[in-house]
C-alpha cells in the first residue's frame, strides 16, 4: 500500500497498475509494471491488502484456540496449517502422538495437496484461456471437500488436527469415499493432460516462460513445486520427515528446466505421488485404536469419560477455561504444504498463550522470485508466472 | 535449555568456536532444535562464513523471526533460520538487540530471499535494517503509526 517509484525514471514507459482486483492476481495482490510497449521493464510488487494480524491475534488466544485461525492462512490448504501448528505445539510439550492419528494426518494433507493442485491447474489453465480444466478441476475437488466435510464438519475452515491429534473418529464409511477418489482419479489426471500436456498453445504459453534457475532459487528461498521444477529436489517430506513420512514410499518430481511447464509437470506428477502415499496410508490405518494422545491437562478427555468420571471433568473444564501451558522455549517446525516449506515458529514463555507465534508461509517467500520471472518478458507472461508460483494472498498476508 | 556434549561435536559450532570464539554469546539445544545466540556486530560476517563454507553450505535462509519480550533488556530477539540443503541440516542463529533505536545489518547480500523478512520485521516491530535497499513498510499503509507486534502495542490498536 506504498507508492511504488518508477525505477528507470525513462519517459517513454508506461506505469500500469495491475490489481488489487485483477482476477488473474489471485486474490488482492498489486503489481506496478513499467512498460515498454508490452515489454516489462520493472515491476514492483505490493502486498498488504489481506493483513489481518493473525500473529498478532494467537497471541491472546490460548495454544487450542490458535488452531482455527491457523485456517484462514492457506484456505486452499487448511489441514497443512492445521498440521504445521499442532506438530510445532506438540514439539514443545515433546508430546507423541498415536501412529493411527499420524497416518491419518499423512492421508488428509496429502488429499489436501491435490485438492490444492487442483485449484492451482483449474485457475493457472483458466488464466491462460483453457476454460474447460478449470471446471473439470473443480468437479473433482468438490469429492475431495466433501470428504473434509465428513470428517471434520467444513468443508475449508477444517480445525481437525489438534494438539494431540485428531478432533474426532472419523465417521463410518469414509474410507469407501477415500477409495472411490484413488480409484477414479488416475484417469482424470489422464484427461487432464490430455488437454493441456501436448497442447500447442499450452506449450507456447508455458515453455520458456519465467524462467528461475537452481541458484536464483535457493537464493530467494523458494521451495515447493516451484523450487523443484528448477531442479532442486528439497522436499520437506524426505529431508526432515515428520508425521511418519519416511514410512512411506514416494518419489519427489523434480525438473530442470526452470520454466512454467516445467512446475506444471512437476505439480502434475506431485498428485499422482499424492495418491500413491493416500493408497499406502488407506492400508496402514488401523480400523482401531487411539486417535489423541494420552495427555491428561492437554487433550481433552473423551465426552463418555467426562460423565462418569471426576478427574476427566475437571481436567475438560481446564482445558478450555485456562488451557494449558507448555515449557518455556522456542521451536521451529517444518512441513511440505502443497506450497513448500511451511514452518511455525513459536516462542513459549511458560504461560498459557503463545508468547509469539510466527508462520513461515511458501507464498510469502516464493513471491519475491516473480520479479525477477518477469522483468524483461511481455506483460502476458506476467500472468503465466503468477498462475505458476501458485500463491495464496491469505498466507502472504497473514 | 542444557549445554550437551554432542552439541561440541555440531560441525557449525566447531566452525563458529575456530572463526570468532568471542561471537558466540550461548549456546540453546531445545527439542533437537539447536540455536547460536551470537553477538549482532558478528552476525553478518558469520552468515557470509556459513553460506559460503564448502562444507557447511548454508545456502537457504528460511525465515527470519523476531520475538519482542518487553520489558526485558536487550527487548528484541532476531532469529535466523538457516538451512543447509547440502548436509540436510538446520541451525538457528540468534541475535539480541536494545530497545531503543534497534538496528541490525542486513544479510541480503548473503541470503536476497531476506529482504522481505526484514521489511516484515521493520513493519511489525520497528527494528531497522542497515543496509536495505529498501526499508519501507511491507503489509501496513505507510502512515502507520506504532509497531503493531511490539508488546506494548496494545491488541485493540492505537486509540
Amino acid at each position: 500500500m506504498t507508492t511504488i517509484q518508477t525505477a528507470t525514471g525513462a519517459t517513454n514507459t508506461m506505469v500500469l497498475n495491475m490489481g488489487p482486483q485483477h482476477p488473474s492476481t489471485h486474490g488482492v495482490l498489486r503489481i506496478l509494471l513499467e512498460l515498454d510497449g508490452e515489454t516489462v521493464i520493472k515491476a514492483g510488487v505490493d502486498i498488504g491488502y489481506l493483513h489481518t494480524g493473525i500473529e498478532k491475534t494467537a497471541e491472546s488466544l490460548t495454544y487450542s484456540q490458535t488452531i482455527t485461525i491457523t485456517d484462514r492462512m492457506d484456505y486452499l490448504a487448511p489441514l497443512s496449517n492445521n498440521l504445521v501448528y499442532c506438530l510445532a505445539v506438540e514439539k514443545l510439550l515433546d508430546l507423541q502422538v498415536p501412529k493411527r492419528a499420524q497416518y491419518i494426518r499423512v492421508l488428509l494433507t496429502e488429499l489436501t495437496r491435490i485438492g490444492s493442485h487442483l485449484v492451482w491447474l483449474g485457475t493457472h489453465a483458466i488464466d491462460l484461456g483453457a476454460m474447460s480444466v478449470f471446471l473439470y478441476c473443480f468437479r473433482e475437488r468438490e469429492e475431495l471437500l466433501k470428504i473434509f466435510e465428513m470428517v471434520s464438519g467444513q468443508r475449508m475452515m477444517t480445525s481437525y488436527f489438534r494438539i494431540g491429534g485428531l478432533a474426532l473418529e472419523p465417521p463410518t464409511g469414509w474410507m469407501d469415499r477415500v477409495r472411490n477418489i484413488v480409484q477414479s482419479f488416475p484417469s482424470r489426471i489422464d484427461e487432464y493432460e490430455d488437454l493441456l500436456t501436448k497442447n500447442r498453445i499450452w506449450l507456447s504459453r508455458t515453455q520458456g516462460v519465467g524462467c528461475l534457475s537452481a541458484s536464483d532459487a535457493i537464493a530467494l528461498g523458494v521451495s515447493g513445486p516451484s523450487l523443484r521444477g528448477s531442479g532442486v529436489d528439497y522436499d520437506v517430506r524426505k529431508y526432515f520427515p515428520y508425521s511418519s513420512y519416511d514410512e512411506f514410499d514416494f518419489q519427489v518430481p523434480v525438473r530442470t528446466e526452470g520454466d512454467c511447464y516445467a512446475r506444471y509437470l512437476c505439480r502434475i506428477a506431485e498428485m499422482r505421488e499424492s495418491l500413491k502415499i493416500v493408497r499406502q496410508a488407506m492400508d496402514k490405518i488401523p480400523a482401531e485404536g487411539p486417535i489423541k494422545a494420552d495427555a491428561p491437562g492437554i487433550v481433552p478427555p473423551q465426552r463418555e469419560k467426562m460423565k462418569t468420571e471426576m478427574e476427566a471433568l475437571i481436567y475438560h473444564f481446564k482445558i478450555f477455561t485456562e488451557g494449558f501451558a507448555p515449557p518455556p522455549g522456542e521451536v521451529y517446525q517444518r512441513i511440505e504444504s502443497p506450497r513448500g516449506e511451511l514452518a511455525c515458529f513459536i516462542a513459549s514463555d511458560g504461560s498459557q498463550k503463545p508468547y509469539r507465534m510466527k508462520m513461515r508461509t511458501p507464498s510469502f517467500v516464493n513471491l519475491q522470485a516473480l520479479q525477477k520471472m518477469i522483468e524483461g518478458r511481455l506483460i502476458a507472461d506476467v500472468i503465466a508466472s503468477i498462475g505458476t508460483l501458485d500463491i495464496v494472498l491469505g498466507e502472504i498476508d497473514r | 535449555m542444557t549445554d550437551t556434549p554432542d552439541l561440541e561435536q555440531n560441525p557449525a559450532i566447531a566452525k563458529i568456536r575456530g572463526w570468532r570464539p568471542e561471537a558466540i554469546a550461548g549456546l540453546i539445544s531445545f527439542r533437537g532444535d539447536l540455536t547460536v545466540v551470537v553477538y549482532a556486530e558478528h552476525l553478518r560476517p558469520l552468515a557470509e562464513v556459513l553460506a559460503t563454507d564448502p562444507f557447511l553450505a548454508f545456502t537457504y535462509l528460511s525465515d527470519v523471526t523476531a520475538v519482542d519480550r518487553f520489558p526485558i533488556e536487550p527487548r528484541f530477539e532476531l532469529n535466523y533460520h538457516l538451512l543447509s540443503l547440502a548436509r540436510r541440516d538446520s541451525l538457528c542463529l540468534r541475535v539480541r538487540l536494545s530497545g531503543d533505536d534497534p538496528v541490525m545489518e542486513t544479510v541480503i547480500p548473503v541470503w536476497p530471499t531476506a529482504n522481505w523478512h526484514e521489511r516484515e520485521i521493520f513493519d511489525l516491530f520497528g527494528v531497522r535494517f542497515e543496509g536495505h535497499p529498501d526499508m519501507r513498510r511491507l503489509f501496513l499503509p505507510e502512515d502507520w503509526e506504532g509497531y503493531p507486534l511490539r508488546k506494548d502495542y496494545p491488541v485493540e490498536g492505537p486509540r
